[in-house]
């Protein structure tokens, strides 16, 4: 069974003694029939964002650290330490700090966090075209045919790569390499973190024997439910069926439920298309109907939406506004610009006149913005208003603020109703 | 109620009354048209609340009466008999039915009662005058291009139809419609009694519906205004819309007084050669630039991605040179308004508003907002 050290990457036709490797003596080796033969991994980043904040304010390295909203909010991502207290992704920011009133709560600064893992990409790129982003800190990529490039197998590519993120962007990763995605990402979270782990062809359908079919992504409470319902929890429930039982039981997902069962899984790697939206929410503190306070929100929430979209070079010919009541019903209403904008001062009026006309009384927990019908922005923003002259000089101040903003920082300088 | 209606003046009634009904509709009763029967004419009446239209044709009346039926089905099956046939409705009030016979053909749609059927509060109208269909039809036909179509100026969903000094400093009717990228300004003989009009905002819709009562250029139009609703009648039609609550914008001050710079065009030369450069263009906000100097104008277009165009024109232009960019679907628009003679634009910088007009004729100005190229 062939080896690999993850850490002085000597290889080894055998499992060696004691699962220590002959060569540096470190215990992380890995071992598997089908080592070198896979090609399709999950790389899954471990606690991203808690990973970013310590590294840098490397004083919190040993202290427990959560990312999340406000008092309100949910825990976005916690450090491995919080981990250990039972602090989970999800949970209510009061539970979290109930199970660990020392940690140290971060809120999320997501441009850190795009920056590494825009860096993470590249280096993902540079081994193959077939990158899949889920998220901002995990993707599929598939290695098949880059042996010969690369003179190494994806095995030995992605140790390579996984102490390439941890040299230069300094979080660690977890891989998972598989015959398929679907096995991929199971794998990934089996040794995490800073692992790798492997699951083979050959013992796919024995591995997935005992396990929940919640693993099974796409099935939903409501999926779930109707699986119980049919006496199937565990995946060996599925391999008893019929995939044509399974047919009829499930219609359409009956057969991927019987592949997947068996370990087989068809969907390709595919490098996702282009933008087809650019958003940004906010969940307030308190329930408010205030409108000054609703508008200064929808003002940074245009910023951001903004910035995101022109630094992709994008622009959009719709504006939605979203707004979530106390009571968690959800409001949405969208308009269309006169043509495509990428300009903040348009997408907040254009977001304003929507909440102007005050769908709901309130009060909201939650305010959205979001631009739609994504286009190129030489498209944009090319014809002036002739009933509003000021929005051209607006539009010129707003392109000043944001050289200054590249030079000095999102916040060297601000428009007074971001203060509100 | 018992009638006997001819097939074709039954259809242009109905026709008319179903295109006011809106599609999508949660209220059942304004799916329906009521149809009223009395002396010898039948009248047909469709409301969306905010528009309704009266459509009278001749019948023989059997038996007066009313009642209300789904305006797109008796639309659906009028259209469908033979022409020339001898139609009958009769409502009978037993079965809450309206059958339907003609020929051999027998249909029994469901009814609903007149009473349920919202009838437009009638208003006192503050002016009422006769204007030609002809100039009407020339003063929304004109303009409506421009309407805006975003929700949050509400305010641009129409045409403003209103009384205004032209030029020679006569009072004129006017419409003026704009969506703040390009803008229609049409005037009008102020037909006598008209002077007193207030200023409407026409919605979109009223305006689209007016146009079918315009077509014969002899017909005399009444028209009634009050600050809150429009009506537009011709003997068979009555067409009663509510206004658009709003302010319209102070046009005036858009419209480019000191543009120099002159080019004289062929206006169907012009719109074609835009058309066929436009072609390349991918996206449907792309750029047309305009390069002009000493009686040449070179049309082109660049999408770098696919395709590039270019076409060069004859033309009158004897100011400096100059290059500037437009919407293709915008030039299109505007150089299509114009029927009898050579369209003449003005322009200032390839950053200020453009203005257009036929040969020498202010009567009817549309300016355009340049595009970035």
């Amino acid at each position: 069974m062939p080896a690999l050290c993850r850490d002085c990457l000597a290889r080894s036709p055998a499992a060696p003694p004691r699962g220590r490797c002959p060569a540096c003596g470190s215990p992380r080796v890995v071992a598997h029939p089908e080592l070198f033969d896979l090609a399709i991994a999950h790389v899954d980043c471990d606690a991203f964002y808690a990973s970013v904040e310590k590294r840098d304010a490397p004083e919190l390295r040993d202290r427990p650290v959560i990312v999340g909203g406000s008092r309100r909010g949910v825990v976005s991502t916690a450090c491995y330490l919080a981990r250990i207290r039972g602090v989970r992704s999800a949970m209510p920011m009061f539970e979290a700090l109930r199970r660990c009133p020392e940690a140290v709560v971060i809120r999320p600064r997501m441009a850190a966090y795009a920056e590494a893992s825009a860096r993470i990409r590249v280096m993902m790129e540079a081994l193959t075209p077939l990158v899949e982003p889920l998220a901002l800190d995990e993707a599929f990529l598939d290695l098949a045919g880059t042996t010969r490039l690369h003179g190494a197998p994806p095995a030995v590519l992605l140790v390579r790569l996984a102490r390439q993120v941890e040299a230069e962007v300094g979080v660690t990763v977890s891989v998972g390499l598989a015959p398929n995605k679907f096995l991929a990402k199971i794998a990934s979270d089996l040794d995490k973190p800073r692992g790798l782990a492997v699951i083979g062809r050959a013992e796919a359908a024995a591995f997935l024997a005992p396990r929940p079919v919640e693993l099974v992504w796409g099935v939903g409470a409501a999926g779930q439910a109707a699986l119980e319902a049919a006496g199937i929890r565990t995946f060996a429930d599925l391999q008893a069926r019929e995939p044509r039982e399974l047919a009829r039981a499930f219609g359409g997902l009956g057969p991927r439920l019987a592949a997947l069962a068996r370990g087989e899984d068809a969907r390709r790697v595919t490098p996702h298309g282009p933008v087809k939206s650019i958003s940004a929410e906010t969940t307030f503190a308190e329930d408010t109907a205030d409108t000054e306070l609703l508008d200064g929100h929808l003002w940074r929430l245009a910023v951001r939406v903004s910035d995101r979209a022109k630094a992709k070079g994008l622009a959009g010919r719709t504006v939605t506004l979203k707004l979530k009541r106390a009571d968690h019903r959800l409001l949405t209403r969208r308009t269309t610009l006169r043509e495509a904008s990428q300009i903040a001062d348009r997408l907040h009026a254009a977001a304003a006149a929507l909440a102007a006309e005050r769908p709901d009384p309130g009060p909201f927990r939650l305010i959205g913005l979001g631009l739609g019908e994504i286009v190129p922005a030489a498209v944009a923003d090319a014809t002036a208003d002739l009933l509003d002259p000021a929005a051209a000089r607006r539009a010129a101040a707003e392109r000043a603020t944001d050289r200054i903003r590249a030079r000095f920082g999102p916040d060297a300088i601000l428009r007074g109703r971001a203060l509100r | 109620m018992k009638i006997a209606i001819e097939r074709t003046a039954l259809l242009r009634a109905v026709a008319q009354a179903q295109s006011v009904v809106e599609r999508r509709n949660t209220i059942p009763i304004l799916a329906n048209v009521l149809v009223e029967a009395e002396g010898d004419t039948v009248s047909l009446r469709a409301t969306d609340l905010d528009i309704e239209v009266v459509d009278r044709a001749p019948a023989r009346v059997e038996r007066a009466g009313a009642t209300t039926v789904s305006a797109l089905l008796l639309h659906d099956i009028v259209r469908k008999l033979p022409e020339g046939a001898l139609v009958q409705l009769a409502a009978d009030p037993a079965t809450e039915r309206l059958a339907i016979q003609a020929g051999r053909s027998q249909f029994a749609l469901a009814t609903l009662p007149r009473e349920d059927f919202p009838v437009m509060a009638s208003s006192e109208y503050a002016c009422s005058f006769v204007a030609p269909a002809g100039a009407l039809r020339r003063l929304f036909d004109k303009s409506k291009f421009a309407i805006s179509t975003e929700e949050t100026r509400y305010y641009l969903n129409g045409v403003y139809m209103h009384v205004a000094t032209g030029d020679g400093g006569v009072k004129v009717l006017r419409c003026v419609a704009t969506d703040g990228h390009r803008l229609a300004r049409i005037d009008a003989p102020l037909p006598p009694g008209a002077a007193a009009m207030p200023g409407v905002i026409v919605p979109r819709k009223t305006v689209n519906e007016l146009r079918k009562l315009l077509d014969d250029d002899a017909a005399e139009i009444a028209v009634s205004v009050s600050d809150t609703k429009v009506r537009f009648a011709t003997p068979e039609i009555t067409l009663t819309s509510k206004v658009i609550d709003g302010t319209f914008p102070d046009y005036a001050r858009v419209i480019p007084t000191q543009n120099a710079r002159r080019l004289e065009v062929d206006a169907a030369e012009f719109a074609r050669a835009v058309d066929r450069v436009a072609t390349v263009s991918s996206e449907r906000a792309r750029a047309v630039k305009l390069q002009m100097e000493d009686d040449r104008l070179v049309l082109s277009v660049n999408a770098p991605d696919t395709a590039a165009a270019q076409e060069e024109l004859a033309v009158a232009y004897g100011a400096d040179r100059l290059e500037i960019g437009f919407n293709a679907k915008y030039l299109l628009e505007i150089a299509s308004q114009v029927d009898r003679e050579n369209a003449v634009f003005l322009f200032n910088t390839p950053g200020d508003p453009t203005l257009m007009r036929e040969g020498s004729d202010t009567s009817a100005v549309y300016v355009v907002m340049p595009m970035r190229v």
